[in-house]
């Protein structure tokens, strides 16, 4: 097998672009001439895209598949996800990213809906941009269960043949998706931060961090359908319901096996939470090692209930249990992206900024200007937390006339 | 410094570093608030294997020697001086089961120490402490049994421990040869323990008063044979001395460590302090004296293990340079650190106050100079 | 009972610094770990087997051949033993063509009960390979479990972590089961444990062994593609603000009147 990737000597200049651009460091300069080091390669191509002397070329695939006519492969889907028979707001965020991507391609979008006695849903479906709704309706699929919804949508999948499938990176979401992705032998990209088609060859273009989220990278599937994607919650904004929308509802049915399930869900268990759900919060405010201890999040509480806001923290305050995981925004916590984010004694370690960097507007509050926290502020004030948070919340009680 | 460990050493220091600094680093000033015995840890060190490091390892232990439990002790130590007492007392309440008990003795109770039952050392008494020929707790023949009476004081793991080596007078007309040894376990009758001491330092650590009240023991556990009491503390205590030297090393490179850091992250006069030469200068005495306690402790762990004979003197040199470098490092580590330093919110002020223990137990500094000297002398003499 | 507990090597994100002139990220000296949620699969699966008082823990990792380190370090926790799948026409692997590898890589471990792994790889977050292999497999999966409230070498019942609380599952063995950090606190490795690591001999398989199709692996295996890999637009426009707390504080006020209100 030829190397998959290789550096052409004589074209080399020894410029180390390449070593600058590629995101795993696995290139090295010796003897002036770049050279990859196939166990850290992931194949990605940044340097060869880099390289202005084209010194650096991948290896075609190999027994290279005639191109395969896609022309069957129509529409764009978006999982409908729904609990106890209400569909979640990730299907409606789903929905407005998928209406464009339908109108640029000029193909319906289309929702998938599957459960018991939901066929109430499919109207606010239509309303939030659905041209059409295929429903499958069984006692079998009231609530999520691995087996039957992946061989119902699979099959859908495989009657239908969209080209494109939107699904939410919930827990359901990731649990169904990749397996009905492996079955069709399907392209799926995780938590995808952008989509977009490209104009010219209508594929999808999924556009997602990687290694932390300090590089983007932009995925596409060339050789085969569907095209499928997950989205996290809160990324793309909700359709706005237009209640004069009209669309068709495709009820579908399969035979009984379809529905069997080998593992079986014996109950479902909700712990319900005192503070607001922080993936779903417009504003947070967030606590970290510099609130020096559990006491001082009462604080932070105070000024989070006047901005009708939830409570985060990082993972230094969970550590030292001043505050329950629920509460953990970062890598190992949640992700969140509200509109106004308050990093209060963050410090901003890495594990903490990739779940919170994409807030609309981020506010730091932190002694130590050296803090990395503030290369993501958009405003920032070095100085005693202990002495701003308690005026900040005077000045809003006032501005809200609370 | 490359001090050209074994395999196995390396892993010990790894594994016990990260103890140190996932385990007890999170929790260290907790212990230090609260003055409670770490049971948490002492379960992660028994699971790890680490309880049981210097016992042989036909009893279940490791197999390693005065040297190995020195760099475990040093790294425990850095993360918190009080709570790797713990491991290191429970060492000092071992050997005298290790170095003198029996084969029946060492397979009843090594294998349990081994898995994590805490062990200590009681000798000291209100009126016997750097004077062991001073002690007043009897134990006195009686059929099958030996009666205990008398109380211990200061006994580091005293009332967590399940197993103490307890040096009790068989016949007091004889001085210190009339003292002897014994294992005592915890629930045998008449054992009970006194009032908790509320001390300056090494506050993750329990010292108590352990009381023998008629306590009846088995002859079985007699330690070695009646007058050798004397023998088993000192011979124990030359095996334990480069442990306690160990911690005041871990306890040292972590107030280095903490100042170094600081002194980079503090910005006066708009740049950091360790900019400045006269932080730099401390910072280096620091590392030095640091650097050269671990030298002199692993010279004599290691002289030790090879069995060497005459080792009172080394023992009780790494001893006193440690402790004392330990002293001055943690005081330059609070001076570092400015106002901050004084602060219980700053780790400094913690190191110093576990420092100055070390220059006290297990033979206050001026004993062990005294040591040394009278074995200089009597090495003059036998020229 | 046979378990195999899947994990993966991957940077130590603690570790892992940017660079403030670039703001690309610092590699030099970052430390490759064990993935943070495998470390909680591979305690569950020891304390399965010190349950069971008997059986075997097996990791298994597909990477480079430095990925060794991994398995030494997941057999000095308490794994009886390490198998690494290696091999040059694994690179360029997406999810699908890893879950195809892995789960032919299992298919040669015979009668086995369960498939551990982490709900997610920490450097690629994509959650997508431990189903994958449940579907390569065509065995059952719980993923996100917190809980397993009672096993035997043919069922298990399990508690599967939601957004609101938690389901229980009740499936046959074997299956794969991905697990959150809920699930337990995961041990330090023993001494012992070390020792054995370091004379563990890691079994190392190639795409030949594994009798593995050549269109599914690597590359030509992956349906999809990176294209394109670029910098994100720096955040920028940072403004500090100076000035005494209630100076500041009414200033910020201001500015963040509308969206507080909108």
């Amino acid at each position: 097998m030829p190397d998959p990737i290789k550096v052409i000597n004589d074209k080399c200049v020894g410029c180390t672009l390449c070593v600058k651009v590629c995101p795993f460091g696995a290139i090295e300069m010796a003897d002036k001439k770049a050279v990859i080091d196939l166990t850290k390669c992931t194949l990605c191509g940044a340097c060869v895209k880099e390289c202005k002397f084209e010194a650096i070329v991948m290896a075609e695939k190999e027994n290279k598949k005639p191109v395969s006519d896609f022309s069957m492969y129509k529409d764009v889907w978006v999982f409908a996800e729904q609990k106890k028979g209400s569909v979640q707001s990730i299907a409606y965020e789903l929905l407005g990213k998928g209406r464009e991507l339908a109108d640029k391609l000029g193909v319906d979008l289309c929702a998938v809906l599957l459960g018991d006695n939901v066929k109430a849903q499919t109207e606010e479906l239509i309303h939030r941009g659905a041209d059409k709704v295929y429903l499958v309706e069984s006692p079998k699929l009231k609530a999520y269960q691995d087996d039957p919804y992946t061989k119902v949508l699979t099959e859908l999948i495989r009657k239908h043949k969209p080209e494109i499938v939107l699904c939410g990176a919930t827990v359901i979401g990731r649990s169904l998706i990749s397996r009905v992705a492996v079955t069709l032998r399907a392209g799926l990209t995780a938590d995808c931060t952008g989509l977009d088609i490209d104009e010219k060859e209508k594929i999808l273009l999924q556009t997602r961090p990687a290694f932390g989220g300090n590089i983007m990278a932009t995925i596409i599937t060339p050789d085969s359908r569907p095209q499928m994607s997950t989205v996290r919650h809160k990324v793309f904004k909700e359709a706005e319901p237009d209640t004069s929308r009209k669309g068709e509802v495709i009820e579908e049915s399969f035979p009984d096996d379809t529905y069997s399930s080998r593992s079986r869900l014996v109950d479902i268990v909700e712990e319900i939470e005192e503070t607001v759900n922080l993936a779903e919060a417009d504003i947070i405010v967030s606590g970290g090692r510099g609130l020096g201890g559990p006491e001082n999040f009462e604080m932070l509480k105070e000024l989070a209930l006047t901005l009708n806001g939830a409570v985060g923290a990082s993972r230094a305050a969970v550590d030292a249990d001043w505050i329950p995981y629920s509460h953990q925004v970062g890598q190992t916590g949640k992700t969140v992206c509200p509109k106004l984010y308050i990093a209060c004694g963050i410090s901003g370690q890495i594990q903490h900024l990739i779940g919170m960097k994409s807030s609309d507007v981020i506010v730091a509050i932190n002694k130590d200007p050296e803090a990395p926290i503030f290369s993501v502020a958009t405003y920032g004030i070095v100085g005693d937390l202990f002495k701003i948070i308690p005026q900040l919340t005077k000045h809003f009680k006032e501005t809200l006339g609370k | 410094m490359d001090y050209l460990l074994t395999e196995e050493q390396k892993m010990i220091k790894d594994l016990c570093r990260q103890i140190a600094e996932e385990k007890i680093k999170p929790v260290a000033a907790e212990y230090d608030e609260k003055n409670e015995f770490p049971w948490d840890i002492v379960k992660v060190m028994a699971e790890s294997d680490i309880m049981g490091i210097y016992i042989p390892e036909e009893y279940g232990g490791m197999g390693g020697g005065v040297m190995d439990l020195a760099i475990a002790t040093e790294e425990l130590s850095w993360g918190c001086g009080g709570i790797s007492l713990a491991f290191a007392a429970s060492g000092l309440g071992t050997f005298p089961i290790i170095l003198f008990g029996n084969e029946e003795q060492k397979k009843k109770y090594l294998p349990r120490i081994a898995s994590g039952t805490i062990a200590a050392f009681a000798l000291t008494e209100a009126e016997a402490g750097s004077d062991a020929g001073g002690i007043k707790t009897t134990a006195v023949k009686d059929g099958d049994h030996y009666i205990l009476n008398g109380t211990k004081q200061w006994i580091t793991n005293g009332g967590e421990a399940e197993v103490y080596s307890v040096v009790a007078m068989t016949d007091r007309k004889k001085g210190a040869r009339g003292a002897s040894a014994f294992i005592v376990e915890k629930d045998m009758p008449g054992v009970s323990f006194g009032k908790k001491e509320d001390k300056l330092g090494i506050r993750g650590s329990a010292t108590r008063e352990v009381i023998f009240t008629d306590c009846r023991v088995p002859k079985e556990n007699l330690l070695g044979r009646e007058g050798l009491g004397f023998i088993v503390a000192m011979k124990t205590f030359d095996h334990s001395r480069p442990g306690v030297a160990a911690q005041a090393v871990g306890i040292a490179q972590r107030a280095l460590d903490e100042a170094v850091k600081y002194a980079h992250e503090r910005r006066q006069f708009g740049t950091t302090i360790s900019s400045f030469q006269g932080v730099q200068f401390m910072l280096a005495d620091m590392a030095i004296q640091t650097e050269a306690a671990r030298a002199i402790v692993y010279s004599a762990a290691r002289m030790i293990d090879s069995g060497a004979k005459d080792i009172a003197k080394v023992s009780a040199m790494c001893k006193t340079f440690a402790s004392d470098t330990a002293m001055k490092v943690t005081t330059d580590a609070v001076q570092v650190f400015g106002g901050y330093g004084y602060m219980k919110e700053y780790p400094a002020e913690k190191l110093m106050r576990d420092a100055k223990i070390t220059q006290i137990y297990e033979g206050t500094n001026q004993i062990q100079r005294g040591v040394i000297a009278s074995a200089l002398i009597k090495e003059s003499l036998a020229k | 009972m046979k378990i195999i507990v899947l994990i993966k090597q991957v940077p130590d994100s603690t570790d892992v610094k940017i660079d403030p002139v670039t703001n690309t990220l610092k590699r030099e000296g970052v430390a490759s770990i064990i993935n943070p949620f495998d470390m909680y699969a591979i305690e569950e699966a020891i304390r399965i087997r010190e349950r069971f008082g008997e059986g075997e823990v097996v990791a298994l990792t597909m990477g480079p051949p430095q990925a060794e380190e991994a398995l030494r370090e997941a057999i000095s926790m308490g794994c009886d033993r390490g198998i690494l799948v290696s091999d040059r026409k694994f690179a360029g692997s997406d999810t699908w063509a890893t879950s195809y590898t892995l789960s032919q890589a299992i298919r040669k471990i015979d009668d086995f009960s369960v498939v551990f792994c982490g709900k997610q790889a920490s450097d690629g977050d994509t959650a997508q390979v431990g189903p994958g292999v449940s579907m390569h497999l065509d065995i059952p999966q719980v993923t996100y479990v917190k809980k397993i409230d009672k096993i035997d070498k043919g069922s298990a019942t399990v508690e599967r972590m939601t957004e609101e609380g938690f389901d229980i599952i009740e499936t046959p063995l074997p299956a794969v089961f991905t697990v959150v950090k809920e699930i337990n606190e995961p041990r330090l490795p023993s001494l012992k444990g070390k020792m054995r690591a370091k004379k563990a001999e890691i079994r190392k398989m190639s795409a030949d062994e594994l009798s593995c199709e050549e269109d599914k692996i690597g590359l030509d295996g992956s349906p999809t593609r990176v294209s394109k890999v670029f910098s994100p637009p720096p955040r920028g426009g940072g403004r500090v603000l100076e000035g005494e707390p209630e100076e500041v504080s009414r200033e910020l006020t201001g500015l963040l009147k509308d969206i507080v209100i909108g």
